[in-house]
């Protein structure tokens, strides 16, 4: 079933008889997506301030659409939304819905926080049926508990969004990378430097064919600047140049996992604490693409591997983002799990809104 | 301002309740003598008191758990508090709570610069923890005007802003961890030192939600390293409207400023009256302070300069100097005090969209006309987050109430102008009541569900927030 309007929404949530998938454009198909789909199609931009940096959409809204029409004024969004597709093996159209329900954040997190950081407000609706609105169209916003937060990166398991809003930024007109030629296992050191530095960095990670990067943004000549400090602060870790022309095309392929793209295996993503980064790495074997200065592994493993098992011991958390092995998310500590099991009762008490898809 | 009328026989019990609590707890963890509890029967909206039945004042996360468990037992609400620095009441106590105080939590216990965190108690001051990292280059951003004073505790319950959030956020953008302990006692970690959440974003939702899921008493915390340097420039605009213009084009240029500030005409008075900071003689005046390296910032400032100049201000005043750049500064670090010398004041903190701002800055001096009352504004124009300063006398019978009064209408406006009722500084008592404005009834049953799953016998700060109707059948139970 597909819903256009938030009043369709909310009746096809009253009245489903069961589970329902709730999905936008599908190409994040991530956990078990049981139950009868519901795709959200409510599309098109409310509001769009460019002098208040600031945007309402439809949740169904495509992404590509939403990025050109804040393009045109010069604007982007701040978390640089990776589209997952491609490597999933999903074709589809990611809609801007998608990318807040799975908190999907490129790698712009380090310098501008993450999806969920962007996101000011949302309205929804819960396993009751119910419209709730929460946050709003401004940047600054503590008036009641931030429920924005928790559905962002809920993965449609507490409600469906009919609507988002988010803070942006302007887009910068100039980037650079500098790149140091290391093994991924050497990386973390270098992009911790980089991180560490007053220079601003939007970017740390390292790829295969390239090493570790690390980028600057913003006015020409103060890139140029930053770039140049970086490429001195770097030289004692490796080979170093400045790539000018080639840096977006090196964060769109790391932000896409481009080099994952139609290879075999199952996919793994690790959020963790970075300076473990180096000996995570060596654990896992497979390859590797390194995001969030080490604290983002992805890895590429041979199928039914279990990489919480490889990896352990480790600060944070692996996720199975492709892949028949095991659980998809993290299992949670006890004390975690009864709030989380708790706050879905609430939410959904009848546990049909993507039930299972989170574990 | 209402509160809910204290349960007899907590009052009645309350030798026992004290009693259990110096079992639980080191005896110099807890004060009972009105004499001592007095210090804190109010924060910084301290028009409004009430002494506690007790406080409690413990060392550790599990003196914490200690006290809460004994408090779940003989179902004694408590009021969790920072530094008492709340201008929302956030931590105003009822005659029926204990007060559970974390300023004797306060020590770093891990920095770690490689992975960019620091790791406090929550007691610890905000500005107390740049103070432990910035001889080694590093800084904690969000900076609340209070951060000499402020927890970091109260801060994470508010979710506090500051002047310098236009580029680093707020509270909840820079908090990577917490231990939280519910109200039942048990100890939670939520978060640590990586970047997102597992599983559901508990964080996110525990960061802001004003001390009523649980008590932090630990907090992971993002620091960053220091740019190379900041510089401050001051427009002076002869109207409101062409100065809201001027920060919305400079915006919209792309340049983005670490701070837009904003002051009107009887702000400019008052704090040129009382710290000589040298101001111009105008309507509107921004500061916008730019950072990193010398070149960076005169290009930056040449930008501002442009876009500034089309906009035909009375004056711009570049910073030549370290000391020019404290005067500039100076006037508006000083706007509170200045008003305090005046009179006593309501600080409200609505946003509204940055658009908005000539219309709601025109309307607010019609309203302060119809109340008698002026109105001084002093505000973070880069994020919409307005700081009307109402000005009254609170020994002059009814002023107060006018002040309220006027202060709702203005909380009303920011709503009605697309923005919310309080931008940084938290709900609490003040604006508990107004909360219909801004949410639906379902708006708020969504949030009262969540406290349902944390606190299920609404104990933890149970007065503040939702409005005393919405919320009565739950705090009955």
């Amino acid at each position: 079933m597909r819903v256009e309007s938030e009043a369709q929404l909310a009746e096809a949530v009253r009245d489903a008889g069961g589970a329902l998938a709730v999905r936008g454009g599908g190409t994040r198909p991530v956990g078990r997506c049981l139950g009868e789909p519901l795709e959200v199609g409510i599309s098109g931009i409310t509001l769009y301030e460019p002098g208040a940096l600031t945007l309402v959409v439809g949740a169904g809204t495509p992404l590509a659409e939403v990025e050109a029409a804040i393009a045109a004024e010069g604007q982007r969004l701040p978390f640089e939304p990776a589209n997952w597709g491609p490597v999933l093996g999903a074709p589809g159209t990611s809609t801007v819905g998608g990318v807040v329900a799975a908190n999907v954040s490129g790698p712009r997190r380090v310098q501008a926080g993450a999806c969920r950081d962007s996101l000011i407000g949302t309205r929804f609706v819960d396993g009751r049926g119910q419209i709730v609105k929460n946050g709003g169209r401004v940047m600054k916003n503590v008036t009641g508990y931030d429920l924005v937060k928790l559905m962002a990166g809920s993965w449609g398991t507490l409600g469906v969004m009919s609507e988002v809003a988010f803070k942006l930024l302007p887009a910068a007109p100039s980037q650079a990378t500098v790149v140091i030629d290391l093994p991924a296992g050497a990386a973390q050191v270098a992009l911790a430097a980089g991180l560490g530095s007053p220079y601003d960095v939007s970017g740390a990670g390292w790829l295969p064919g390239h090493g570790a990067v690390v980028r600057v943004e913003g006015l020409a000549e103060s890139v140029a600047y930053r770039a140049e400090q970086l490429r001195k602060l770097m030289e004692p870790f490796g080979p170093v140049r400045v790539e000018e022309e080639g840096s977006a095309a090196i964060w769109q392929s790391l932000r896409d996992l481009e080099p994952f793209i139609g290879k075999d295996g199952d996919l793994w993503r690790l959020s963790v604490k970075p300076s473990e980064a180096s000996e995570i790495v060596a654990r896992l074997g497979g390859e590797v693409l390194l995001d969030w200065g080490g604290g983002l592994i992805w890895a590429l493993l041979p199928e039914g591997s279990d990489a919480r098992a490889l990896a352990s011991p480790y600060t944070g958390h692996a996720t199975c983002m492709r892949g028949a092995a095991g659980v998809t998310f993290e299992p949670e500590p006890a004390p975690i799990a009864t709030l989380t099991t708790a706050l879905r009762a609430q939410f959904d008490p009848k546990g049909i809104l993507n039930p299972g898809r989170m574990g | 301002m209402e509160m809910p009328k204290p349960k007899e026989d907590l009052l009645a019990r309350k030798p026992q309740i004290i009693a259990r609590l110096r079992e639980v707890l080191p005896a110099d963890a807890v004060i009972d003598d009105p004499s001592e509890t007095r210090a804190y029967e109010c924060d910084a909206l301290s028009a409004y008191r009430c002494q506690p039945l007790g406080v409690v004042l413990p060392r550790s996360t599990g003196e914490v758990a200690a006290a809460l468990k004994a408090c779940h037992e003989l179902g004694v609400p408590v009021v969790p508090r920072g530094a008492g620095t709340s201008l929302a009441g956030g931590s105003m106590p009822q005659a029926d709570s204990v007060v559970l105080g974390l300023a004797r939590m306060n020590a770093v216990l891990e920095t770690d610069y490689t992975n960019r965190f620091i790791r406090v108690e929550a007691g610890r001051t905000n500005l107390s923890v740049t103070g432990a990292v910035e001889s080694d280059g590093w800084f904690y951003a969000p900076d609340p005007s209070s951060q000499l004073a402020c927890a970091i505790s109260g801060n994470i319950a508010m979710n506090s802003g500051g002047a310098h959030c236009l580029k680093y956020g707020v509270t909840t953008n820079n908090l990577l961890g917490v231990t939280l302990v519910t109200m039942e006692g048990e100890v939670v970690e939520v978060g640590g030192p990586y970047l997102d959440a597992g599983g559901l974003d508990l964080l996110g939702l525990i960061c802001g939600s004003e001390g009523q899921l649980g008590v932090v008493t630990e907090a992971t915390l993002k620091i960053l390293p220091k740019p190379e340097g900041a510089r401050p420039v001051l427009i002076g605009f002869n109207s409101n409207e062409v100065a809201g213009a001027c920060v919305a084009d400079i915006i919209k240029a792309g340049i983005l400023p670490v701070a837009i500030e904003f002051m009107d005409r009887p702000c400019i008075v008052a704090t040129e009256a009382f710290c000589h900071a040298g101001y111009p003689d105008c309507e509107a005046l921004l500061i916008v302070e730019c950072e990193g390296s010398p070149a960076e910032i005169d290009e930056q400032i040449g930008m501002i300069r442009q876009i500034a100049t089309r906009h035909e201000p009375v004056e711009f005043r570049e910073a030549q100097s370290a000391d020019e750049a404290a005067r500039i500064w100076l006037g508006r670090k000083s706007a509170f005090g200045a008003m305090g010398q005046i009179n006593d004041y309501m600080c409200l903190d609505g946003t509204i969209p940055v658009s908005e701002l000539p219309f709601v800055l025109r309307r607010i001096g019609e309203l302060s006309k119809d109340y008698g009352l002026d109105v001084a504004n002093v505000f973070h124009a880069g994020d919409g987050n307005m700081h009307p300063l109402i000005l009254y006398n609170a020994n002059e019978p009814g002023q107060q109430e006018q002040c309220e009064k006027l202060g709702a209408e203005i909380l009303k406006l920011c709503v009605e102008a697309g923005g919310c009722l309080t931008g940084e500084h938290g709900v609490g008592i003040e604006k508990r009541d107004l909360m219909d404005v801004q949410f639906e009834p379902a708006d708020l049953e969504a949030q009262m569900r969540v406290k349902d799953v944390f606190d299920p016998k609404w104990l933890l700060n149970p007065a503040k927030v939702f409005p005393l109707g919405a919320s009565a059948s739950r705090r009955a139970s």
